[in-house]
């Protein structure tokens, strides 16, 4: 989709702030929200694209204006209602249906460290590549208003295969419970001048690691 | 106009908190409304009595992602590629395997790529559509990081960029940016500062800082004058 998350080359955004000595969270409901979100994944219940596309369906204002961690809290709460884990009705009292079995959480302290590893999203599916290192290609100008993780400004542009990742569970069906879809991914290698014109530096590259299915041959 | 967590799609918060959220303040994640706190509880109390989470497992998922993981762990790795050459080989042919020989792998690092900095190329790592960043050797990103100035900027103007986290680089020099768009994870291997040559593996890993391994930073020397 092309929402307000997809940022490379936007302007406007203020300045980069840093800070100093900075904490890995910066208050405990932020470190509860993280570990809520990878508690409650833990059930399978969806994957790590689909808990992306719900970020991204957070409308543009209110991306914008939420901090990251506010973000992650309302797309786990979007998520544990759509995918099942909780009611509408007891999202909204805060209890559990009257009557409603108790779960066992499949994360427990002691299977936090192993289970940390998730299942990877590659995959041994013997799927041959459409491109090979070398390669001029295109990425193709589509704008999917599910979830992609090709970025706008590269949409129609000149790249080169400059590696080739391996065969990959894809985003943009996966994102929608339509199946991984595992394809190839490439590190395209696009010139700055190709993306941004001629005042880019002559030298200077992006490279983005790109499905399959976002390139065409040149 | 509501002020709140409204998705559209609205999914109702659960009871005795308010819906309302005032964000007329600056909007810093480090003024943090109170409600957000009464919120999250209000979550995990639900979802601990319907047994979907442990708050063990919660407590053990926070100690881990605090104490850990972090950039410590990467610093190690740039280190041993330092001293090692048949370990840097290793670590540019194969990052996941040449990380996970020194202990870390898992969650956000499944397929870790290792970014060599030379005197003709800088590399830079960015996610622009959302936040990816190698969770095992660098810990969770900082707020910059997954801020919306750096991922608008890091990709159409680096070396604005890089000059304002005090990094001039030169013309001659290329400059790569690696925008984490699947599930290939970045760590640059920063340049080996000239004069430590007399130095340990284990001192040279603290010289190694996060924004060397992010691309923001170069390594240096504390006498050269270096950042801590």
């Amino acid at each position: 989709m092309n929402g307000v998350h997809d940022m490379g080359g936007m302007h406007g955004m203020g300045p980069i702030r840093r800070e100093r000595d900075e904490p890995v969270f910066h208050a405990p409901w932020e470190a509860r929200v993280f570990a809520l979100r990878q508690a409650a994944g833990a059930w399978r219940r969806w994957n790590i694209d689909a808990g992306r596309y719900e970020i991204e369906r957070i409308p543009a204002a209110d991306y914008l204006r939420l901090s990251y961690y506010e973000r992650w809290l309302a797309s786990l709460v979007a998520l544990l209602v759509k995918r099942g884990l909780v009611a509408p009705a007891e999202m909204e009292r805060g209890h559990p249906a009257p009557g409603s079995p108790k779960a066992t959480p499949p994360l427990t302290a002691d299977t936090v460290r192993q289970k940390l590893s998730r299942r990877a999203p590659r995959r041994d599916t013997p799927v041959a590549p459409r491109f090979a290192v070398g390669e001029r290609v295109r990425a193709r100008n589509i704008h999917p208003i599910g979830h992609t993780r090709l970025p706008r400004y590269a949409r129609g542009k000149l790249g080169t295969i400059a590696r080739d990742h391996g065969v990959y569970v894809f985003p943009d069906t996966n994102a929608q419970f339509l199946g991984e879809n595992p394809q190839h991914v490439y590190s395209v290698r696009f010139c700055a001048r190709e993306l941004w014109g001629e005042l880019a530096s002559p030298r200077d590259a992006v490279y983005i690691d790109m499905w399959d299915d976002y390139l065409e041959r040149a | 106009m509501r002020r709140d967590l409204d998705l559209g799609n609205h999914l109702a918060w659960p009871a005795g908190t308010p819906v309302t959220h005032d964000h007329d303040h600056d909007h810093e994640h480090q003024e943090v409304p109170s409600d957000l706190t009464l919120r999250v509880k209000a979550l995990e109390s639900l979802l601990v009595e319907k047994g979907l989470v442990d708050p063990a497992a919660l407590d053990a998922l926070i100690d881990y992602y605090e104490h850990a993981v972090g950039p410590r762990n990467g610093a190690r790795v740039v280190a041993r590629a330092w001293v090692d050459p048949a370990y840097k080989q290793r670590l540019l042919a194969d990052g996941t395997g040449a990380i996970a020989e020194l202990g870390y792998s898992g969650r956000q690092g499944e397929h870790m790529v290792a970014v060599e900095n030379t005197p003709q190329v800088h590399n830079l790592v960015v996610c622009t559509l959302c936040s990816c960043y190698p969770w095992p050797v660098l810990g969770l990103p900082p707020v910059w990081y997954k801020s919306a100035p750096y991922r608008a900027r890091a990709v159409i103007d680096p070396r604005g960029v890089l000059r304002e986290f005090g990094l001039e680089i030169p013309e001659e020099v290329e400059v790569r940016v690696w925008d984490s768009t699947a599930e290939q994870r970045y760590l640059v291997l920063p340049e080996r500062p000239a004069g430590s040559e007399d130095l340990s593996e284990d001192a040279l890993a603290g010289l190694v800082t996060r924004d060397a391994m992010i691309g923001v930073a170069k390594v240096t020397l504390p006498q050269a004058g270096g950042r801590a």
